[in-house]
């Protein structure tokens, strides 16, 4: 154990202990104990950092967990991991400041549950991102999926909490159930190389042999299924705009983050593996660009903020998600020049990865605090608080003029960043980018001209306008400091960043590059990482001028607009397939199940008969099984004849004779006759015992008679007898045939009889000339010994339910 | 209405000790020719059904003063124990052993193990018969 599994663990030790904490010192805020672990974490993972310009130092630990089957806990420190770890716990440890102060020490406030969640979520979100095991990361990708859940019905009174939460798990479990899947199909392609394994370098390793695996595909198409659920992409995106019940603390930190880029993350991680095939490169660049286009048009028809908030996480997550899907064309083995002209949209996905975190993570607190200082968050009713709220003002600006991608701030680089990757990849000349590259640029260019009209949306309808008190629940005035300061340190980020934004170069970007595209580059080698505000006169700048000026426009005339159904309509038209799917689903098994369980056994059994008929027709058919052989046979004397002949026609009577006595007497006759059977056949102890059992049988039928009802005529529709004639017939024929069958191999295979072995010892080892008895008692005496027990459970069974009768309406 | 049964009665005496000398030869017999626990069980129970037919339950129950579920679970037993002598001298369970004695009046005899396990059966089968008919019978509801 290193110092770096501890990270990962840390947070779930700590979880133990917040509820006694709680319990004991109910006068703190619980947050003040949660907070020095994200804190302490960051500091430490910040050490890893190269802060000199060299190249970072790769960090790997291996603790064996379930060695057998090749799962072992190794940490796998990268620039990629590095990267999201440092965010992880940095934006981790600014949302707990908030959360105090955002969520008051009340009594009724569970804040323990709340504060254990969240580490359990840090500590997961840590361990999906430090794995370099394929099975551990599953796990820890599933606890967040559980513990997002729980986060978001942390109010689960509510009932849209409760709704939201159920909608996450159901996706991104499924989700992950399928990038399980794909995992599975990775150990199998490396299993078929002679060493299989879950490490996730190792299998990149082999990248080269497992491109040719029938199992690439699906196991890409799978693994895809996981990180696409999770990081919200079209058409998965539906659970983000309903988890937007959590607490703001828990968006802020799940849904703009943390959690949504996991998908990310496993996308750039599985880039060297994948990266370089033109259905990788198809299926998340397009994705990507439409989830981004979807996710901006939608937000503008958004009333409230953390709606408008969450759709513009998802636009944005597709942004990244493209940009990853165009860089990993570098990793084409037939480009020249190493495709260092694509890796620019890798560097822009993970610029654009970091800016991102920092400005939605400061949005959502901010709107977090207009939500708690004038208790809405709807458009409509906000508006003027401009110089009610000046420090909240300042730190929107900040965070919304970067999210358009207005200069001087990050967002500006990363928009260009993003416009440059399109319109570079359109003069890519493999994966038929030629004749449909041009699409890229356009959609990303609309994308955009809606990300500005969203963010004018959310930046003029709040805080500028009429102040409506009336409106309000409360009287609106600025946040004090604690709310504010978390923001703050985001937003000076947001400017730090835009302003330097080589501060990042070589110490986060070029590390995690060198992560998501390896063997671009020779030992020692760096990426080129220069990122500028003044590129000169390029189309990038005249898109962002377009955008700006038709976003502009646009906004302007929003008003007209406004009455149309396509504004009118909040909620995502995908809702109605989750919503129709999920109620047709419970409807459908219920229907499903009362079409086939009637609760009469009358249907039990002739699904049962069914199904034997079918099971042993489509056996002889399939093997080919019929035989017949009538040799070997024994003549057939008159009087047997007769005796059978009987024997069928009461057994043909039975099912039309309706009055009791004279079926249990019919029935007494089949029994007798079955005995004299057994003396044509000579098995004098079977006649003997038949007759007496038949007597004894008889009786207790006649005893039971007594109790019965008369045999009523029940209407039963004439095709459903025929359907049981059919059954039984069928039963019998079967029956009959397998006999006749089982007959003829008999012959064939010549089989020597045990009985031999028993006619000659029953004298010699058992003593005794009976030979049925010797067997019975002495050479499988076990069996007699166990039906002699069942014999009497049956009798201490009758005893039971005749003594211990229950009073009437009480369940046995 | 008060019947007499005296035909009944009279012929049930003598038949039911036919009947039931039938049933402990079928039980002894059956080692060597058919019969065995299970026969004999039947028959012995049947004799007894015979007695619980002609006269009232109540007198045969004074005459018969037995616990069935008790003898269930003594018929079980000796078939248990008789498996388990063969534990006693090394052999796996349910090991019956024979050999033949000179006995004072009967001459030369054989005795086995069987003989116990049978009679475990026997009394098992007749307490179970007895058990079900008389339990369905005297329930009154």
């Amino acid at each position: 154990m290193s110092m770096l599994h501890f990270v990962a663990l840390a947070p779930f030790i700590v979880a133990i202990i917040i509820p006694f904490l709680y319990k004991k010192f109910r006068h703190i805020h619980t947050g003040w104990f949660v907070l020095p672990v994200p804190l302490l974490l960051f500091i430490y993972l910040i050490q890893y950092l190269p802060l000199g310009g060299e190249a970072m130092e790769i960090v790997e630990n291996t603790v064996a967990w379930v060695p057998s089957l090749g799962i072992n806990y190794t940490v796998y420190l990268d620039g990629l991991s590095l990267l999201f770890a440092l965010l992880i716990t940095g934006i981790g440890a600014l949302v707990v400041l908030y959360s105090i102060y955002y969520i008051a020490n009340k009594r009724d406030e569970p804040l323990n549950n709340f504060y254990v969640f969240l580490l359990m979520f840090m500590g997961a979100m840590l361990g999906v991102v430090l794995s370099d095991n394929l099975m551990v990361l599953y796990v820890f990708w599933e606890i967040t999926s559980l513990s997002s859940s729980l986060l978001i019905a942390y109010w689960y009174h509510k009932e849209k909490s409760r709704y939201g939460a159920l909608k996450s798990m159901l996706i991104t479990v499924a989700g992950g159930f399928a990038m399980l899947a794909g995992f599975a199909l990775l150990y199998v392609m490396t299993g078929a190389l002679g060493s299989a394994t879950f490490s996730i370098r190792e299998i990149i390793s082999y990248a080269d042999v497992l491109k040719d695996s029938p199992l690439f595909l699906p196991a890409m198409l799978l693994i895809l299924l996981g990180a696409f659920t999770k990081s919200a992409q079209f058409p998965f995106h539906i659970w983000l705009p309903d988890a937007m019940e959590a607490p703001t603390p828990v968006s802020a930190y799940l849904h703009s983050a943390t959690m949504v880029k996991a998908g990310i993350y496993l996308v750039a991680r599985f880039t060297p593996l994948f990266g370089g095939e033109a259905e990788w490169f198809w299926i998340v660049t397009g994705v990507g660009l439409f989830t981004m286009l979807w996710g901006s048009v939608s937000a503008i028809r958004q009333k409230d903020l953390k709606s408008i908030l969450a759709f513009s996480t998802i636009s944005q997550l597709g942004l990244i998600m493209s940009l990853l899907g165009l860089g990993s064309a570098a990793l084409y083995f037939d480009i020249p020049n190493a495709g260092s002209v694509y890796s620019v949209a890798i560097l822009a996905a993970i610029f654009h990865l970091v800016n991102h975190a920092t400005f939605k993570g400061s949005l959502f607190m901010v709107v977090g605090i207009v939500d708690h200082e004038t208790g809405t968050r709807d458009i409509r009713k906000l508006g003027g608080l401009m110089a009610l709220m000046p420090i909240t003002f300042t730190i929107s600006l900040i965070g919304i003029a970067s999210m358009a991608g207005l200069p001087p701030f990050n967002g500006f680089l990363s928009k260009e960043m993003f416009f440059t990757g399109t319109l570079q990849s359109m003069t890519l000349d493999i994966f038929n980018v030629q004749t449909l590259g041009f699409i890229f640029p356009v959609v990303a260019w609309i994308a955009s001209v809606f990300t500005f009209i969203y963010s004018m949306i959310l930046f003029f309808k709040t805080f500028t306008g009429k102040y409506q008190p009336e409106k309000l629940d409360k009287e609106a005035h600025e946040a004090p400091m604690g709310l504010l300061i978390p923001p703050i340190i985001l937003a000076s980020l947001v400017v730090i960043f835009g302003f330097f934004p080589n501060l990042l170069a070589y110490t986060i970007i070029d590390p995690a590059m060198q992560s998501i595209l390896p063997g671009l580059l020779t030992e020692g080698e760096q990426f080129d990482v220069k990122i500028y505000h003044w590129h000169g006169l390029n189309p990038e700048l005249f898109m962002t001028i377009a955008v700006v000026a038709f976003g502009t426009l646009i906004y302007l005339n929003l008003d007209r607009w406004k009455e149309t159904t396509f504004f009118m309509r909040e909620r995502d038209p995908l809702n109605a397939f989750y919503d129709n799917g999920l109620d047709g689903l419970v409807t459908g098994s219920q229907k499903v199940t009362k079409l086939q369980m009637t609760g009469l056994l009358r249907d039990y059994i002739l699904y049962m008969l069914v199904f034997i008929i079918g099971m042993i027709t489509w056996t002889f058919i399939k093997f080919n099984a019929f035989q017949y052989d009538f040799a070997n046979l024994t003549l057939v004397p008159p009087y047997l004849w007769i005796v059978i002949l009987v024997i069928i026609a009461a057994s043909i009577s039975l099912p039309f004779i309706s009055h009791r006595i004279s079926s249990i007497l019919v029935l007494g006759v089949i029994g007798f006759l079955v005995a004299l059977l057994f003396v044509i056949f000579r098995a004098p102890d079977l006649a003997l015992t038949q007759l007496l059992i038949e007597t004894v049988m008889v009786v207790l039928f006649l005893l039971a008679y007594i109790y019965l009802p008369e045999l009523k005529k029940i209407d039963v529709k004439p095709r459903f007898n025929i359907f049981n004639l059919v059954v039984s017939i069928g039963m019998g024929l079967v029956v009959i045939v397998t006999g006749i069958s089982v007959h003829a191999m008999r012959n064939d295979l010549d089989i020597t009889s045990i009985s031999e072995y028993f006619i000659e010892n029953s004298k010699a080892l058992g003593g005794g000339y009976n030979m049925v008895n010797v067997i019975l008692v002495d050479f499988r005496g076990m069996d007699t010994l166990l039906e002699v027990l069942v014999l009497s459970i049956a009798a201490l069974g009758v005893v039971t339910m005749i003594k211990l009768k229950m009073k009437g309406g009480e369940d046995i | 209405m008060k019947t007499n049964y005296l035909m009944l009665h009279t012929i049930t005496r003598i038949v039911t000790f036919i009947i039931l000398s039938f049933s402990i030869y079928l039980f002894f017999a059956g080692h060597n020719s058919p019969g065995g626990g299970f026969i004999g069980g039947l028959m012995m129970a049947s004799g007894l059904i015979l007695l619980y037919l002609s006269f009232d339950l109540k007198t045969i129950k004074r005459v018969l003063p037995f616990d069935y579920s008790t003898l269930i679970a003594t018929g079980l037993l000796i078939a248990l124990l008789t498996g388990f002598n063969g534990l006693l001298f090394g052999d796996p369970f349910l090991t019956q052993y024979f050999d033949y004695f000179e006995l004072p009046i009967l001459g030369e005899v054989e005795l086995t193990t069987a003989l116990p396990f049978d009679l475990g059966v026997f009394i098992v089968v007749v307490a179970i018969t007895l058990l079900i008919i008389l339990t369905i019978a005297e329930d009154d509801s």
